[in-house]
């Protein structure tokens, strides 16, 4: 079966908004498209007339510090964030997601704007992302605007990415002092290549005072949201045994998680949220403490 | 809007101008358009990593890469690696050196992406450390598993490649009465092809005019089939054929044993799974094939299913077949239970349930069917029992048997899967219809719907026994799912009925199984032929009894073990090669030099108190050959060609274990040749004569045996020939390597050869070797003709916080008889390691309602090289009279024990019992938290 008709690589975004103009089909923006491909090839993505690539276009490749903020490029090999040195400086919990997504040969194409843009919620590019407050850069024939990330999402799946809008960057807040991020995740070594549950942390603190907190968990909903109960049990105050126990106690009651057939029941989720987030946010505030 | 798009890139160094189709892949490109066969694709949706191969620098996965986008890129392919001198000298890359003499290299078809994966992370990172090379390859599948192989290969590699210094070479143990050949270490025939990438497996074959044949598969569980519309498929363009089952010619059904199984389910009969074929279609493409299935109509009445044993065997369950649901009734009786368990002091009792496993060879089924001009059928296949496939196609087409010729290609993993009819008799059908010829290769998805799988079961232990743990009493009761077809279901679970008390001398014995029909996909063969399941069960039992008797585990079986002298539940005396006690002992003086006195306490990590690792113990035993009174035999072949080369033939399968390097042993041992004289052609029904099933470890033994008596044959008749001839004594002759001394001249093995043709005789001898007669199953005797025996300690690593399970080091013996082939042998036990692990751990092969949820290697998660665990290994040879050299099989033995080993660890770690399988990490958690003792 034919899966598409037509791939077209744009070099530029003029080329790519030329090529979405000039035809009347389906059209659908390619990043990585390791997990795009996997849909069209199994038939589970609609029907699609053209692809066109945006790899190349120049501004989706940047990684690099501009003035106060950490750019990263919608199109840039998680590989290649994963191995970055400014990205483990500034938003170490990117660092740590994007060298787990997919495995090493899918990390060399794969993309974060293409994991944010599959809106799955509980990628795990895409939630370090949420914990850093990521804002997302968007193209369109228009112009430029900047979205929060959290703005990106309408349903599992789901993005509210409109057809003629391009994820050019992401745009994180350098680091600062007391600052620290991080992000790990729990699997099961059977079924579904997807993580029981992740889990990123940022954090400010100035000693043992929680100044700030960001706290993600993947999946807690149909769309990525912050675990905003438990980042107010812990913002500023000092961190106690029975703050810890509070944040645990908020998780219990305030994260939703769901049962998913053959992956994880709700209360498995629970049970293991806790020491997710007590090895998570410990090695945050250790960071920050650095 | 063009069709067409036109691309440049570099491969391997050389331009290449490509149109590219759109909706095409890279590996479509590589394989098809430019002939690099080297590309493999072994799922198609990038979760294996066969079809690795290097984009600017980086490894990538071509089977999901638009072709489209390789435009200006340049890539390396496994092709590319090797230096060719002008003069067609091969050099190869360190990394295809070290894999070859690593033994990395068994059925071979991952390898080129193995190959690739490694060659790009050297580029990063020239001298990586193991947990980095875990890391890259990660997501480089293996089933033969030779991971710690494959390690072991890159770390050399890397320090050649560093250091410029010649390739380190592991040093693998000898057989312990080693000949000159056999015994000794050798590396396989076919592993230069294998790492250059020119091996060629069945999809690799391109044969002019050929059209590809795609099934339509039923894809519910049970139904009737009221009526299927082919007109508006048939009318698309470029679809060649489309048969339905009113076209069979003859025979309708196929099966090993029994013929129960519709080459296609006819209008008015019943669909028993999901894999049943409805109809077959050729087409001059894949995709227009593809496109022809969506366009048949069929329409289906959904009937009541039966998916699940013990319900397929209540009053009133929906019959499978009709006659009913009971394939087979086995029956295991010896001694008296009543009194067993009345005067036994303990009692214990548990149920036990396996899941159903998938083979996951990374090579899809493929067979390709023409017809020849002389209108026979050829089907190239990997095939393990390509006399059976030769019979079987010929039925349905209603020919003889001579008429059809199955020529077996290299397999890349069977592990039992590749016994049953896959699309043999399809591409046939649609050869002979359409006059051209047919390849009907199945995807993955197509692959884990329809093969035969592992047997499910149920499985009730009771065992008695006296206070000092002496055991008196066994009774087992099993179910088995042999799904919708009789396959081999009956010997599987005969063999999970006869090994279900373990290998113990007990008293009293009963077991009952039930092999039952259901409407899930059927069950067959599988490496470990259902005492894997059985073995799961008892072993776990005997450390419930002595935990409960408060004796060590270890010396519990030791009281209880086979041993010489011993006679079996099924009435068998053991009179030799029962290495079961010297298995135990090596396997526990390494542990508990590892581990010390106590292994099987917990023991927490002080950093991380919720970790805590603890040591499991597991014996097990599995007959070699068919055994039950099933005539076991084996042809072989031997001839001395005119270029001085002796080339063994045997229809008997290769599927990565290295049979083609115990048969070139044997024959070498036998005529005093080295490797380079001794060639193996395989799996040819009009070349070579008929090996037997490639089954029951059976291999080494059988058609080991053959070859052997044809060597000896052969050399006594080539004496007496030379010795009429040159009128000179017939201990004046001696073969040497590549020559003979006759008297005071020396001959080149050419020469005689082309001098016998010249007198008329063909130096060729065939010998059918027939094994020792046994008995069935209840008639008492020697049911089997020789016993492999092991034992395996594992340690595991339990987090308590959540449930998780990792295994770190397993510690195995395993009595083979003789190791006739070490290198290979080592490929089994790490590869059996690793499967067993990956059974335990990691493999869920999960129905509902007969339909198979697990239908991608995404879901159904077969071991990465992560988990591979330190791997300590001790062969043991008690060598079995009739073996050849005095061996016995190895392919099924190396992964029974593995299974109990861990979950016996991860109780003795947490105190949770796992009685289902695989390892489910909630329920380990749950277990833990009922316990309330707080980390």
């Amino acid at each position: 079966m034919t899966i598409w008709k037509e791939y077209l690589l744009a070099n530029s975004l003029k080329q790519a908004f030329q090529y979405l103009e000039s035809s009347n089909h389906m059209t659908c923006w390619v990043a990585g498209g390791t997990d795009l491909m996997l849909e069209v090839q199994q038939g589970r993505h609609t029907l699609v007339d053209r692809m066109v690539d945006l790899n190349t276009i120049p501004q989706l490749g940047v990684l690099e510090v501009q003035g106060d903020d950490l750019l990263i490029g919608a199109g840039v090999p998680v590989s290649r964030i994963a191995t970055s040195e400014i990205v483990k400086e500034h938003a170490r919990a990117v660092s740590e997601a994007t060298r787990l997504i997919g495995g090493p040969q899918v990390r060399n194409v794969a993309t974060l704007g293409g994991n944010v843009a599959h809106a799955l919620p509980a990628a795990d590019g895409m939630i370090s992302l949420v914990a850093m407050d990521a804002i997302a850069i968007i193209a369109q024939q228009e112009g430029i605007e900047e979205q929060p990330i959290l703005n990106l999402f309408k349903g599992p799946g789901i993005s509210s990415l409109t057809k003629n809008q391009i994820i050019l960057q992401f745009r994180i807040k350098q680091r600062e002092k007391g600052e620290g991020s991080a992000f790990q995740r729990i699997m099961r070594p059977q079924g579904v290549a997807l993580p029981i549950l992740n889990l990123a942390v940022w954090v400010k603190r100035e000693d043992d005072m929680v100044l700030d907190i960001r706290v993600a968990f993947g999946p807690s909903g149909p769309v990525p949201s912050r675990a905003t109960s438990v980042e107010e049990t812990l913002r500023g105050k000092h961190l106690t045994p029975a703050g810890m126990d509070a944040a645990l106690a908020a998780i219990a009651t305030t994260v939703n998680f769901r049962t998913s057939k053959n992956r994880a029941t709700a209360e498995y989720r629970h049970q293991i949220a806790r020491q997710l987030f007590m090895k998570t946010f410990s090695s945050a505030w250790e960071r920050a403490g650095s | 809007m063009k069709d067409l798009v036109e691309i440049k890139f570099t491969v391997n160094g050389k331009q290449a101008v490509i149109s590219v189709a759109p909706g095409e892949m890279l590996s479509d490109v590589l394989r098809y358009k430019l002939g690099l066969f080297g590309t493999k694709i072994g799922c198609n949706e990038a979760e294996c990593g066969a079809c690795t191969v290097v984009i600017d620098g980086q490894a990538v996965l071509s089977c999901n890469y638009p072709a489209a986008k390789a435009n200006g890129k340049n890539i390396v392919t496994i092709e590319g690696l090797a230096e060719e001198s002008l003069k067609g000298d091969t050099k190869l890359h360190p990394l295809q050196h070290a894999f070859i003499e690593h033994g990395a290299v068994q059925c071979g078809f991952c390898i080129p992406g193995q190959i690739m994966t490694s060659y790009a992370l050297l580029q990063k990172n020239p001298a990586p450390q193991v947990p980095e090379i875990k890391e890259a390859l990660k997501d480089t599948l293996c089933r033969c598993a030779g991971y710690p192989s494959i390690i072991s290969a890159i770390q050399a590699a890397s320090e050649q490649i560093q250091g410029g210094q010649d390739l380190y070479i592991p040093q693998i143990p000898e057989a312990r009465n080693a000949g000159k050949m056999v015994g000794t270490v050798h590396n396989r025939p076919d592993a230069v092809l294998k790492v250059t990438g020119k091996a060629i497996y069945s999809d690799d074959i391109q044969l002019d005019g050929m059209a590809h044949a795609r099934v339509k598969r039923a894809m519910v569980p049970a139904a009737i089939v009221e009526a299927i519309g082919i007109s508006k498929a048939l009318a698309i363009p470029g679809v060649l054929a489309i048969l339905t089952a009113a076209d069979l010619p003859f025979e309708k059904n196929h099966g090993l044993i029994i013929k129960d199984w519709p080459v296609m389910v006819a209008i008015g009969e019943k669909v028993r799974y999901v894999g049943d074929a409805l109809a077959i279609v050729a087409a001059e493409t894949r995709e227009i094939a593809s496109e022809a299935l969506l366009a048949i109509e069929v329409k289906l009445r959904r009937i009541d299913a039966v998916v699940d044993p013990v319900s397929a065997q209540k009053a009133g369950a929906p019959e499978v077949h009709a006659g009913g649901n009971l394939l087979k009734h086995i029956k295991v009786r010896k001694g008296d239970m009543d009194e067993g368990f009345q005067i036994s002091d303990v009692v214990i009792e548990n149920t036990f349930f396996t899941n159903p496993n998938d083979h996951a060879f990374l090579e899809p089924e493929c067979s390709i069917a023409r017809l020849t001009p002389e209108g026979r059928i050829e089907i190239y296949v990997g095939s393990q029992i390509p006399y059976d496939d030769r019979e079987q196609v010929a039925r349905v087409l209603g020919v003889p048997d001579e008429r059809v010729r199955i020529i077996g290609q290299l397999i890349g993993g069977g592990f039992g899967g590749k016994e049953d009819i896959a699309g043999q008799i399809h591409a046939a059908l649609l050869a002979q219809v359409t006059g051209r010829p047919v390849k009907l290769l199945f995807d993955r998805q197509e692959s884990l719907i329809v093969h035969p799988k592992r047997h499910a079961t149920q499985i009730s232990v009771k065992l008695g026994s006296d206070l000092e743990g002496n055991l008196i009493a066994a009774q087992t009761t099993l179910f088995g799912d042999t799904g919708a077809y009789a396959s081999l279901g009956e010997k599987v679970m005969t063999r999970a009925t006869t090994h279900s008390s373990g290998p113990y001398e007990i008293e009293n014995v009963r077991a009952d199984c039930y092999a039952m029909y259901t409407n899930n996909p059927p069950a067959g063969a599988f490496r470990g032929f259902g005492v894997l399941q059985s073995a799961f069960a008892v072993e776990s039992m005997m450390d419930t009894l002595a935990q409960k008797l408060e004796i060590d585990p270890i010396e519990l079986r030791k009281k209880n073990v086979l041993k010489v002298g011993s006679i079996t539940n099924t009435g068998q005396l053991l009179k030799e090669s029962v290495g079961l006690s010297e298995c135990i002992q090596k396997v526990e003086s390494a542990l508990k030099q590892l581990a010390g006195e106590y292994p099987f306490l917990p023991r927490q990590n002080a950093d991380h108190p919720e970790m805590v690792r603890a040591w499991g113990f597991a014996v097990a035993y599995k007959n070699t050959g068919l055994g039950g009174g099933a005539p076991d035999k084996a042809g072989a072949e031997i001839e001395l060609l005119i270029d001085g080369i002796f080339e063994v033939r045997s229809a008997s399968a290769e599927l990565g274990q290295g049979l083609p390097t115990v048969l070139q042993l044997i024959a070498a041992e036998e005529l005093k040749q080295g490797l380079e004289n001794v060639r193996v052609l395989l799996s040819d029904t009009d070349l070579t004569p008929d090996g037997g099933p490639t089954t029951a470890s059976r291999q080494t033994y059988v058609t080991g045996n053959a070859v052997r008596y044809a060597a000896k044959t052969l050399q006594q008749s080539l004496i007496s020939e030379l010795s009429e001839c040159y009128d000179i004594s017939p201990a004046e002759i001696v073969f040497g390597k590549g020559n003979v001394q006759i008297g005071s001249v020396s001959w080149s093995l050419a020469d005689i050869s082309i001098k016998l043709r010249e007198d008329g005789i063909i130096p060729k001898v065939l010998y059918t070797y027939e094994a020792p007669e046994t008995k069935p199953l209840g008639q008492g005797g020697d049911m089997h003709v020789a016993f492999s025996f092991a034992a395996q300690a594992a340690q595991v690593e339990v987090n308590r916080a959540t449930g998780e399970v990792s295994v770190l080091h397993v510690i195995a013996a395993n009595d083979v008889g003789f190791a006739i082939n070490p290198l290979g042998l080592k490929g089994q036990v790490e590869g059996g390691i690793l499967m067993g692990i990956g059974h335990t751990l990691t493999e869920n092969f999960i129905l509902d309602h007969g339909e198979v949820v697990t239908d991608r290697l995404a879901s159904y998660r077969i071991p990465s090289i992560t988990y591979t665990p330190e791997i300590t290994s001790f062969i043991v040879e008690h060598p079995t009279t009739d073996g050849p050299f005095g061996a016995k099989g190895v392919g099924e033995i190396v992964l029974i024990p593995t299974i109990p080993a861990i979950t016996n660890a991860v109780y003795n770690a947490v105190g949770v019992r796992v009685t289902s399988l695989p390892i489910d990490q909630e329920i380990v958690l749950r277990e833990i938290n009922k316990q309330k003792i707080l980390v």
